[in-house]
C-alpha cells in the first residue's frame, strides 16, 4: 500500500473524490467505534462515580454525572455492613490455592498427553474433550451429596480440592502449547541423565511460561469470580468469599437500594481483576482468542 | 511375565487386553510416564466427573432428597416433568428465548464489532481492551450494576433511549420485559466473542482482498464472497459455545429477578438449583432428572449444529 509501488487498478488516490469519500468512511468508522466504546465502558465508570455520590443525587433522572460533594464514607459504610477483609481474604486464599492446583495438575497432564506414547491414549484426550461439554448441572447434585457426606459442606475444600485433579480445558490449551516445544530440548536433557518429572519441572515449566501465564490469568479470573461454588458450599458468614459476600449485601434488607454503597463494594470487587487485567493485558486476549470459553 | 514358559495360563491370558505385552522395554518404561503424569486427570475424572455422573442418572430414579433416603421410583420423575410439570415447560421455553437471542446477539455484534477494528485503524489494542474489559467483570458486581443501569425510574438504560425518544420501559419489574432486560444486559459481554473473531479475521490473507479489488469486487462483494465463507469455522465454533453457555444461564436470573416477575424469566437451571437447594424438602432426585434432560438437549443441540455445519462451514478449498 506504499506509495512508492503504486498499484494501478488499486484505489486511485489522486482522485479527489474517492480519497473523500476514503476519508469520509474512515471517520464514519472512528465515529462509530468511539459511540459503541463508550456504551461499553460508560455503565463502569459511572458505577466508580456512582460509589462516591450522596445517596439522593442517585435517583436523579438525567442522571449526574459526577459526585458533588464526593462521599469517600461510602465506602467505610459498606465495609462497615459487610466484613470485607474477611470476604478478601477468604477469596484470596480459595483463588489463590485453586490456582496453584490448576497449574501443578494441568501442567502434569499436559505434559503426559503432549510427549509420552501410551495405549489409548488419543481415546482419553477424546474423553477429555467430550468433557468439556457436560453442563455442571449434571454432576453438581451427586458432588454436592458426596461432599455432604464427608463433611466438606461449610468448608473451602470443594472449591479447592477438585483442582488438584485436572481441568480439561486447560489441560487441551497446554497441551496444544507443548506440542509445538522442539523435542530436541528435551531430549538433551534425558541424554544428561534427568528423570522425567526433572525435564517437566526444569525445562518444560520453563520454556511454557507463556501458555501457563494465560492459564494462571484464567484461572485466576474463574475462580475469583466463582459465585455458584460458594452458593453451593460457604453457608457460614465467615467463609464467603467476596461474590457470595456482595451477593449477600446487596440482599439485606434496605441495603439493596442504598445503591452508593453497594456500588462502593461492588468496586472493591471489581478493582483487584481490574489491576490483574491491566498488567496482563496481553495474556487476557490471548486466552479469550485460544478459547472463547469463558462469559 | 515370565509366564511364557507356562503354556496353558499363556494361552488363556491372550484373550484379556494387554497391549503393554507388545511394547519393547523402551516404550514400555515410556508408556508407564504416560500414565503416570495424566493420573491426577484420570483420578479426577473418575472421582468428580464419571461417578457423579452416573450418580446423578440413578438418582434421577429416585425421590432422594438429603434429608432422607430414597426410594426407587422408576420413570416418575420423567413422567412428571413432561406431563405435569407447567413450570418445566416454562422454564424450558424462557431458556429457549434467551438461548435463540443471546446467541443472535453475541453473532451478529461481535461480527459487528470485529469487522470495524479491522478495518486498519489506529489504537487497535486500547478499543479492543474497551469492548472486552465489561466480560472481565465479576458476574456478580456486574448483576448489580445492571440492576441500577435496567432501573426503570432513574436507570441509565433508559436515559440513552430516552434520548432516541424511546419512552421508558420498565425492565425487570415487568413480565413484558423482563427477558429483553436480560438480553440487552447479554450483549455487554459481547466483547469475548469479539475478539475471537477478530483474531479470525485477521488470519485471512490480504491477497485474497486485492485480488479482488483488481476484478472489482465493491466492500459488500468482498464481505459476501471472501469474509463470511473464511470464517464459518469460527462463527460454527462461537454459536456452539454461546448454546452451551446461555443453556445454563443461572446468576443473573437468580439475583436480579429471582425468576420473576411472573416467571416470565424462571430460567431451566434456576428451576433445577430451587429444586436441588431451595425448596423444602430439596427434591435431588428431580433434580437429577431434570439435569439429565438439559445435558441430553445440550448433546441434541450439540450434535445438530455440528451434523449440520457441513453445508454451511467452510474448511479451506
Amino acid at each position: 500500500m506504499s506509495a512508492a509501488a503504486p498499484k494501478p487498478y488499486a484505489f486511485r488516490y489522486d482522485d479527489r473524490w474517492l480519497r473523500l469519500r476514503f476519508y469520509f468512511g474512515k471517520a464514519l468508522i472512528y465515529l462509530a467505534i468511539i459511540g459503541l466504546s463508550l456504551i461499553f465502558v460508560v455503565p463502569l465508570l459511572f458505577m466508580f462515580s456512582m460509589s462516591l455520590m450522596p445517596l439522593e443525587q442517585i435517583g436523579k433522572y438525567p442522571p449526574d454525572w459526577f459526585p458533588n460533594p464526593i462521599l469517600i464514607e461510602n465506602y467505610t459504610k459498606a465495609l462497615y455492613f459487610w466484613n470485607f477483609a474477611q470476604s478478601f481474604r477468604n477469596t484470596a486464599v480459595v483463588t489463590g490455592l485453586s490456582m496453584v492446583g490448576d497449574l501443578l495438575s494441568c501442567t502434569l497432564v499436559a505434559y503426559g498427553f503432549a510427549r509420552f506414547r501410551f495405549p489409548g491414549r488419543d481415546l482419553l484426550f477424546m474423553v477429555l474433550l467430550g468433557t468439556l461439554m457436560l453442563p455442571f448441572a449434571v454432576t453438581m447434585v451427586p458432588l454436592y451429596i458426596g461432599y455432604n457426606m464427608i463433611g466438606w459442606v461449610n468448608t473451602f475444600n470443594p472449591l479447592i480440592v477438585p483442582h488438584f485433579f485436572g481441568n480439561a480445558f486447560y489441560i487441551f490449551l497446554l497441551r496444544q502449547f507443548f506440542m509445538t516445544i522442539p523435542e530436541e530440548l528435551l531430549d538433551a536433557a534425558k541424554i544428561d541423565g534427568a528423570g522425567e518429572f526433572m525435564i517437566w519441572w526444569r525445562i518444560m515449566l520453563p520454556l511454557a511460561k507463556p501458555a501457563i501465564i494465560v492459564v494462571a490469568i484464567l484461572s485466576f479470573q474463574s475462580h475469583w469470580n466463582d459465585f455458584l461454588g460458594p452458593l453451593l458450599y460457604l453457608k457460614d458468614e465467615r467463609l464467603h468469599t467476596l461474590a457470595i459476600g456482595l451477593y449477600k449485601f446487596q440482599g439485606l434488607p434496605g441495603q439493596g437500594s442504598l445503591y452508593n454503597e453497594l456500588m462502593a463494594a461492588t468496586v472493591l470487587m471489581v478493582l483487584p481483576v481490574l489491576v490483574v487485567f491491566a498488567v496482563f493485558q496481553r495474556q487476557f486476549v490471548q486466552g479469550v482468542t485460544l478459547s472463547g470459553l469463558k462469559g | 511375565m515370565s509366564s511364557a514358559t507356562v503354556q496353558p495360563l499363556a494361552s488363556s491370558r491372550r484373550w484379556i487386553f494387554n497391549p503393554f505385552k507388545e511394547l519393547s522395554p523402551g516404550r514400555r518404561r515410556e508408556a508407564i510416564y504416560g500414565y503416570l503424569f495424566i493420573l491426577p486427570w484420570l483420578i479426577g475424572l473418575v472421582i468428580f466427573t464419571a461417578g457423579p455422573f452416573v450418580a446423578s442418572f440413578i438418582l434421577s430414579f429416585t425421590n432422594y432428597s438429603i434429608l432422607q433416603p430414597g426410594r426407587w421410583v422408576g420413570l416418575e420423575n420423567y413422567v412428571r416433568a413432561f406431563t405435569n410439570d407447567d413450570l418445566f415447560w416454562l422454564s424450558l421455553k424462557n431458556t429457549g428465548v434467551y438461548v435463540v437471542g443471546s446467541v443472535a446477539i453475541r453473532i451478529v455484534l461481535g461480527f459487528g464489532l470485529a469487522l470495524l477494528l479491522n478495518a486498519k485503524i489506529r489504537f487497535l489494542a486500547l478499543w479492543r481492551t474497551l469492548f472486552y474489559l465489561p466480560s472481565i467483570v465479576p458476574i456478580v458486581a456486574t448483576t448489580i450494576l445492571w440492576m441500577y443501569v435496567l432501573n426503570p425510574r432513574f436507570g441509565l438504560l433508559n436515559w440513552f433511549l430516552g434520548l432516541f425518544g424511546v419512552p421508558r420501559l420498565r425492565w425487570l419489574t415487568s413480565p413484558d420485559t423482563a427477558m429483553l432486560g436480560l438480553l440487552v444486559m447479554s450483549s455487554w459481554w459481547v466483547g469475548t466473542t469479539m475478539i475471537i473473531f477478530l483474531a479470525g479475521l485477521q488470519g485471512i490473507p490480504e491477497d485474497y482482498y486485492d485480488a479482488a479489488k483488481i476484478d472489482g469486487a465493491n466492500g459488500w462483494q468482498r464481505l459476501r464472497g471472501i469474509t463470511l465463507p473464511l470464517m464459518t469455522p469460527t462463527i460454527f465454533f462461537n454459536v456452539i459455545i454461546g448454546i452451551i453457555n446461555a443453556f445454563q444461564v443461572f446468576t443473573q436470573a437468580l439475583i436480579m429477578t429471582g425468576g420473576g416477575p411472573l416467571n416470565s424469566t424462571r430460567f431451566y437451571m434456576l428451576y433445577l438449583y430451587d429444586n436441588a437447594f431451595g425448596y423444602l424438602p430439596p427434591q435431588m432426585g428431580y433434580a437429577s432428572a431434570l439435569a439429565w434432560i438439559l445435558f441430553v438437549i445440550i448433546f441434541a443441540m450439540s450434535m445438530i449444529t455440528v451434523r449440520t455445519s457441513n453445508r454451511w462451514v467452510f474448511y479451506g478449498n
